[in-house]
């Protein structure tokens, strides 16, 4: 690695220095945009002990679900968690710690950790059991909680293109919680479809600086489709 | 008749105004995207990030990248914008959507809402509903009016976990379209051939009656 090369060639390097006990940030709204090939490189080094902090759990064979077979995972930070049986067992048997956070709440914990704001107040979740010991305060007459925000040992991303020096490009509904997720760890490791050299990118178009990124690696990807929906080609035109 | 899932789909479609932006939830909800009224352009937020969601995809259009807030295939449609998950719930919460439609288990006399979480059953999460509820100003609940056991999910208090306080106005039920105000149900419209005093008795909170109801037109 040199100056702002950030480029690594193995997942073994990627995450590098990733310990037992560690708490990470991981994108991905379900499995779009989740970064498969780094969760799988965490299932082979075996690490245990983890606070991982992402919308979802992924599904029972697939994404961070695959963390539960060996039970690596002690606390989930998430909005939801269904589609998942280990997950389930494992939070009925209280083996697996759960903290259910709104959506809209989760992104903005980790906007917030990785912008150096420590708290912030919501209206979402106040009256609520999620407001349950947080500080509530009046902001012309409409009830706010007070939330805390989030940083990682290590961030796990998934962006489509990048160049080498970590500005990153993200593709459709997978772009989600993955640049937030990226700004909120101490050590970002970001996977891409394709790496390019600086200057390659418009820098109008890039989604979020490489100031973020410290490992980047190129990946091939499965890109399992939760719910496939679709319609027959031959239907007529109608609007959305 | 109680309406149909179609039917309250098609009621709460009326609803919609030219320009709007709306955001709507899973199941009854989505289907109201298929009753846009003629010659009203809506556009449709999905909070995992997409602006402009368009119908699902051709098996050759098939994409990913490319999903809702269910997690199903969609496609976008001219005009549409996507952004990060921060980014869709600055819009959200920011109250910059003009119109949220989601479901409930209960709601009550205070504008509360219970829709996420019974207890002794498994809990899957909120998602983006607490968002939802505390950030959009006009919200329609769609809903069955009571259990399948003839118990009124229109209540006094809630009894579930609340998804939100004092943020709901407007029920869809198959049943009736109700609105809150003043700590109270206000029968607005009844289901074609459903009468009041059915709802009335389906009602557990204080329904307020005011002259002739008219039936629901579609």
């Amino acid at each position: 690695m040199a100056g702002f090369n950030k480029v690594v060639n193995s997942y073994q390097e990627a995450l590098a220095g990733l310990e037992d006990n560690m708490t990470l940030i991981v994108g991905g709204f379900g499995l779009c945009g989740n970064p498969e090939n780094l969760i799988k490189e965490i299932k082979r080094r075996g690490t245990t002990g983890l606070t991982v902090v992402s919308n979802n759990c992924g599904t029972t064979e697939h994404g961070l679900g695959i963390l539960l077979f060996d039970k690596q995972i002690k606390k989930m930070v998430a909005s939801y968690v269904g589609e998942n049986d280990n997950f389930e067992s494992q939070m009925m048997s209280g083996e697996l710690e759960v903290e259910l956070t709104p959506q809209g709440t989760l992104a903005e914990k980790m906007r917030a950790g990785g912008a150096g704001i420590p708290a912030f107040y919501t209206a979402t979740g106040y009256g609520t059991p999620v407001a349950e010991g947080k500080e509530v305060r009046e902001f012309n007459g409409k009830k706010y909680i007070l939330e805390e925000s989030v940083t990682g040992d290590f961030a796990l991303v998934k962006a489509y293109k990048a160049d080498t020096y970590g500005n990153l490009v993200f593709r459709k509904t997978a772009r989600n919680f993955n640049p937030l997720a990226a700004t909120a760890g101490k050590i970002t490791v970001v996977e891409v479809e394709e790496i390019v050299e600086p200057g390659e990118l418009d820098p109008d178009e890039i989604h979020l600086s490489g100031i973020y990124v410290d490992r980047l690696i190129k990946g091939d990807f499965e890109k399992i489709i939760e719910q496939r929906t679709v319609r027959p080609s031959n239907q007529s035109e109608q609007g959305a | 008749m109680a309406l149909s899932r179609e039917q309250i789909a098609q009621r709460v479609a009326q609803e919609l105004k030219d320009g709007y932006y709306v955001n709507l939830g899973i199941g009854i909800p989505t289907l109201v995207a298929n009753y846009v009224p003629e010659g009203i352009e809506v556009m449709l937020q999905s909070e995992n990030g997409l602006l402009g969601m368009g119908r699902f995809p051709t098996e050759e259009e098939v994409d990913a990248d490319l999903i809702n807030a269910g997690k199903q295939t969609v496609t976008m449609t001219a005009g549409a914008s996507l952004f990060d998950s921060a980014e869709s719930f600055a819009m959200i919460r920011g109250g910059h959507v003009d119109l949220t439609v989601l479901g409930a288990f209960e709601v009550d006399v205070e504008g509360n809402i219970a829709s996420y979480m019974i207890p002794g059953k498994l809990i899957k999460g909120m998602g983006g509903a607490m968002d939802l509820v505390a950030g959009a100003d006009n919200i329609i609940v769609t809903m069955t009016h009571a259990s399948k056991h003839g118990v009124s999910k229109l209540l006094n208090k809630c009894t579930l976990p609340l998804t939100g306080k004092g943020c709901i106005k407007k029920v869809l039920t198959d049943l009736a379209f109700i609105e809150i105000k003043d700590g109270k149900f206000h029968l607005l419209e009844r289901a074609p051939g459903v009468s009041v005093e059915e709802i009335q008795q389906l009602t557990e909170g204080e329904l307020v009656v005011n002259g002739e109801i008219p039936e629901m037109q579609f």
